[in-house]
């Protein structure tokens, strides 16, 4: 209980005082939402990776997904463990830091430094909970933008991510044409579709059934919705892998035990390694952000905002590679496939690669080799295109 | 003028003649479609020495990530039922080569390919070629030949036409024939002033620019 409580205090220092570098924007430039409101002052906690040039022309802005942070390749402050994309994001590596500039950003909404639920309202001098305005990916983006002004770079070379980060490279690519000089959308689509809220409403509704969510208020009485939001990460861990590899990794094997126990421990590895998801998860996430940035996932749809996916991107001058993969269910090829649809359409130059693996919606994140000689095909031509080879 | 055309072949990993004719035929810096752009071999040929805006559509994953790897601009589609997608005169040339015989659809994918580009240039095995109309007649069974390696049963071609066949179809679909060219099995072009008949017996593959006609 001790060690849980010093890596809370670590968690907390990482929303309040994070271990990155912070960009402060105050009164004078409030952050206009989605949800009608201004919201100042915000905080954006960031990441940085290699040196921008002189040009300003090399900087790559990562997206992140869903639960992840800033910390794409440097040890993760809280849990130890190394860098969400480190085998994407070094010296060498497809996303190489000895050519770019590379920045990721803790989304709006996020529990990593950037505003979020858990950060102070100054206001009240206590968490904004569920007071702080319901997050779209579009204020994601807005917000990014802001952070990049403030690092005076006029167009990014690349905005790249997966899932979530996907979403926000598309919305990038529609707010923003003119800054995006290349976008790589992987694992993503253009809109939630009715499965995807579906699945996030049943994790909201664990951690908001839990008693301890105390209606957003928990920070106020001293506890944190743990089960909920672990019961929370088990169901949506499921939606990122796929039926084969479950079935490959874990079969019906027993977890420890030679014969089931006829009761309700975790008899079976798939349970075992579900449980350890959650627990894992809640040492580093705030509930109310995993409700926020659900949310926002939920709301997008640029077909929508824009009366059509081809309208959201005419006449566009930013060179696409869309990737998806075989077996990801959650973000499945065909949405890919309408966003390649409506770039074709528009003129755009775009490739999309569909990648081979039976490992699901998170074969994102792993050492998939179509996807790495992808990415590295398309950048490498692109950093031509943008006279960044060989250049430092 | 020889030392470009030694350059360009030996920009070629392969040497494919209708490919070399093909790139020759596309004026620099056009945009231009590749229907079934396989591993990206014409399209890398067309943006080394041509300069021209290459974008390609291939059937297969394969194909695709290979050409993406290239740094090539190539979508994983289906020429049969993808080219509705793109807007009217969206190209300069939309270029199906050796694909022709392996559509559903041909005429469809023709009309589709006169739609979305200024010009079509498509390249496709003969058979009406004197040596599988001899396989043929004297063997009686379907022609298997070096360069139509496949047997009868396991073939992805399934539209085979000879070249009197193909230029009747353009006359259907309105099409006006700017340039038509018939390789012999050694790859030159057989007699500029032939006859179609001529063309049909000796002509191993053909290669046709095709443009709108007055009605399309």
């Amino acid at each position: 209980m001790s060690s849980f409580a010093a890596a809370d205090d670590v968690r907390l220092r990482e929303v309040h005082a994070p271990q990155s570098e912070v960009a402060h924007f105050g009164p004078d430039q409030p952050l206009q939402m989605d949800a009608g409101v201004n919201l100042a002052p915000f905080t954006i906690a960031y990441q940085t990776y290699g040196a921008l040039n002189a040009a300003k022309s090399n900087a790559v802005l990562i997206c992140h997904a869903l639960t992840g942070d800033q910390h794409v390749a440097n040890v993760h402050p809280v849990t130890g463990k190394p860098g969400w994309w480190e085998i994407m994001v070094g010296p060498g590596r497809p996303i190489d830091t000895d050519r770019y500039f590379v920045i990721c950003s803790n989304v709006l909404g996020g529990c990593m430094g950037t505003t979020g639920p858990a950060s102070i309202n100054p206001a009240t001098g206590r968490p904004w909970g569920l007071d702080l305005p319901v997050v779209t990916i579009r204020d994601m983006v807005r917000a990014q933008a802001m952070l990049i002004d403030r690092l005076g770079i006029d167009q990014l070379f690349c905005v790249v991510g997966g899932s979530m980060g996907g979403m926000q490279v598309l919305q990038w690519a529609a707010s923003y044409p003119q800054r995006v000089f290349s976008a790589l959308p992987i694992a993503a689509a253009a809109r939630h579709s009715s499965q995807n809220i579906a699945f996030h409403e049943v994790g909201r509704q664990a951690v908001m059934a839990d008693p301890d969510w105390r209606g957003g208020r928990y920070f106020d009485h001293g506890v944190r919705p743990l089960k909920g939001l672990s019961v929370a990460r088990m169901a949506a861990h499921i939606t990122y892998l796929s039926d084969e590899a479950l079935q490959r990794k874990f079969g019906r094997k027993l977890q420890n035990r030679a014969a089931p126990t006829f009761s309700f421990d975790a008899d079976f590895q798939i349970e075992s390694y579900l449980r350890h998801q959650g627990s894992s998860f809640v040492e580093r996430f705030d509930a109310n952000s995993y409700l926020y940035v659900t949310r926002a996932m939920d709301y997008f749809d640029i077909a929508e905002d824009y009366g059509s996916l081809a309208s959201a991107f005419k006449g566009t001058k930013t060179r696409f590679c869309v990737v998806s993969f075989t077996s990801d269910w959650l973000f499945p090829t065909s949405e890919s496939r309408a966003v390649v649809h409506a770039l074709n359409a528009g003129g755009a130059p775009v490739s999309f690669v569909e990648v081979e693996t039976d490992k699901g919606h998170d074969a994102f994140l792993l050492d998939e080799p179509d996807l790495f000689a992808a990415m590295r095909g398309f950048l490498d031509s692109a950093a031509r295109a943008r006279g960044l080879m060989g250049a430092r | 003028m020889a030392s470009v055309f030694d350059q360009e072949r030996a920009a070629m990993s392969a040497a494919r003649v209708d490919l070399l004719l093909i790139s020759q035929m596309v004026e620099r810096g056009a945009r231009v479609l590749d229907v079934g752009c396989g591993d990206g071999e014409l399209l890398r040929l067309l943006a080394e020495t041509r300069d021209v805006d290459a974008r390609g559509i291939e059937l297969s994953q394969r194909g695709v990530n290979d050409c993406v790897a290239k740094g090539l601009f190539v979508v994983q589609g289906d020429a049969d039922t993808d080219l509705v997608d793109y807007p009217d005169d969206a190209f300069d040339y939309v270029i199906l080569s050796q694909t022709l015989q392996a559509t559903r659809q041909p005429r469809r994918v023709l009309e589709q390919m006169l739609r979305i580009g200024r010009r079509a240039i498509v390249s496709f095995p003969n058979f009406g070629h004197w040596r599988i109309r001899w396989q043929l007649a004297t063997k009686g069974r379907m022609p298997v030949t070096k360069n139509l390696s496949y047997s009868w049963y396991d073939t992805p071609n399934i539209h085979f036409c000879t070249i009197r066949d193909f230029v009747a179809l353009t006359e259907e679909i309105d099409a006006r024939i700017e340039r038509a060219v018939a390789l012999d099995s050694a790859g030159a072009s057989v007699g500029v002033s032939a006859p179609w008949w001529v063309w049909n017996m000796f002509g191993e593959q053909a290669v046709f620019v095709l443009e709108r006609g007055r009605k399309g």
